[in-house]
């Protein structure tokens, strides 16, 4: 497939941001964490697309609009290889790598049935902490570690 | 130190310093226990569940420094019956108080309500996850009986899993370069995110299924009781259950200086003959927790 065919399964954009390289199952994750599902900006998106390096993977592309670091890296938490790409007149302005946050609030849940953000009205807080090598969720409220098995994002 | 108007939630909120200060204080609450520092300021003392021995010594202690408790003692008797957010209920009760010393079954909710409330909150336990007046006591306890918080060996026996009072107590241990010995059955062992303090701590701990061997190491014994609920298969607990139990005979090659403590109500983890022995200290523990708790309430007040 030459690069030119490959860019019409997604159509390019002139002006916004392409997240490339997200797991192929993990596509739909990302969008909902981004709040894309409720975006009025021209939105384009596919998945289980041949990527050399990941098998399969999936893209989205979003037109006019430009992500703060500290959001799009709420989705290393699904999607670790993500990279983010800026376009501005065709351009390609600026990489980057997702990396994992050091505290994330709202997206995900606290595994934990008897914490007080799944009792009343609150919302989650996370530190993120490395335990033995694995990346978990310590929840601000009731302390408990939420590992990655056990994320359930709202 | 200005622990003055700052909420405790969990024993993690307070320094080292911080940590001895309120013990010191204590201390000074243990050599003469009534005066009259808060002249009829009002604390609220709420129990959206009922554990009758911790708020009889808040209580206790409030009173003793000449403070009013209003309040209630279960859920049952308070607006939480009728549905009332655990937000409203400590907003409206921020208005007839100059602080909240509150029990809740959820975990996490002495942490929210400290983020809600305008004046600041004691923690008398929230759900399995922090006691952290049961762990001042604690430290009170083993400082009493051994001089000193430092260099010491402390042997915690029983469910270091589901034991909040062990996990906070071990988390505060490690400020003072402790070395631990934990007992306990396989399925009951400590955690590794509370076992990650003591590594983080650059501290030792040896990890035991038998009992017998640690004594003779041990400065302080903390025990605990073994529930049958925290085993799935029955056949596991009945394995278990009387290899964590403490008689007196065990105790022939302790060191002197060792000293026995239980954060109560014992069932039957320390035998009765025990009681007598002087390295029995669990009744004397409990009492300190009115010092400590005494200590803790002045602090937050700006009274001492
Ligand atoms: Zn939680």
């Amino acid at each position: 497939m030459t690069n030119k065919r490959k860019e019409l399964i997604v159509s390019a954009i002139s002006n916004g941001t392409v997240i490339d390289h997200i797991p192929a199952d993990k596509l739909f994750q990302v969008v909902k964490i981004l709040d894309l599902d409720k975006t009025e900006k021209p939105l384009y998106f596919g998945t289980n697309l041949e990527s050399k390096k990941y098998g399969r993977k999936g893209i989205i592309k979003i037109s006019d609009k430009y992500f703060e670091m500290e959001d799009i890296n709420k989705i290393a938490l699904v999607a670790p290889t993500a990279t983010l790409i800026e376009i501005k007149d065709y351009e390609v302005v600026r990489k980057d790598n997702v990396s994992i946050p050091e505290h994330v609030e709202k997206i995900v849940k606290c595994f934990n049935p008897n914490c007080v953000t799944n009792k009343e009205n609150v919302p989650t807080k996370f530190n993120v902490i490395h335990v033995d090598g694995e990346m978990k969720l310590a929840c601000h409220y009731c302390e408990k570690n939420t590992s990655q098995a056990n994320m359930v994002f709202f | 130190m200005s622990m003055k108007n700052r909420s405790l939630v969990s024993i993690n909120d307070y320094t080292r310093e911080e940590m001895i200060h309120i013990l010191d204080l204590a201390e000074g609450f243990e050599k003469e226990p009534h005066q009259n520092l808060l002249n009829g300021r009002v604390i609220a003392s709420l129990f959206f569940e009922p554990s009758t021995r911790t708020r009889l010594s808040f209580e206790s202690a409030i009173q003793k420094i000449g403070g009013n408790v209003v309040g209630f003692s279960s859920a049952a008797t308070s607006s939480v019956q009728k549905g009332e957010s655990l937000k409203d209920t400590i907003l409206t009760v921020s208005n007839y108080s100059d602080l909240i010393v509150m029990r809740h079954p959820v975990d996490g909710s002495a942490r929210y309500a400290s983020e809600v409330a305008p004046v600041p909150i004691i923690n008398a336990g929230d759900g399995a996850n922090q006691h952290p007046t049961q762990c001042l006591l604690d430290l009170y306890s083993i400082r009493k009986t051994q001089g000193t918080l430092d260099n010491l060996e402390v042997t915690f026996v029983g469910d270091l899993k589901y034991g909040r009072t062990v996990h906070s107590l071990v988390i505060a241990l490690c400020k003072f370069n402790t070395k631990f010995h934990l007992v306990s059955p396989i399925e009951l062992k400590l955690p590794s995110a509370v076992k990650r303090h003591i590594k983080e701590a650059n501290l030792q701990y040896e990890q035991y299924t038998d009992f017998m061997e640690v004594i003779p190491k041990s400065d302080i014994i903390y025990m605990t009781r073994i529930q049958k609920e925290r085993f799935p298969d029955p056949l596991d607990y009945e394995k278990v259950k009387n290899a964590y139990i403490l008689e007196n005979s065990m105790l022939a090659g302790a060191k002197d200086n060792c000293r026995i403590l239980h954060p109560l109500p014992r069932v039957n983890e320390i035998s009765t003959d025990v009681d007598t022995n002087s390295k029995a200290y669990y009744f004397q523990q409990a009492q300190n927790g009115v010092y400590v708790r005494q200590a803790l309430i002045a602090a937050i007040l700006g009274v001492k």
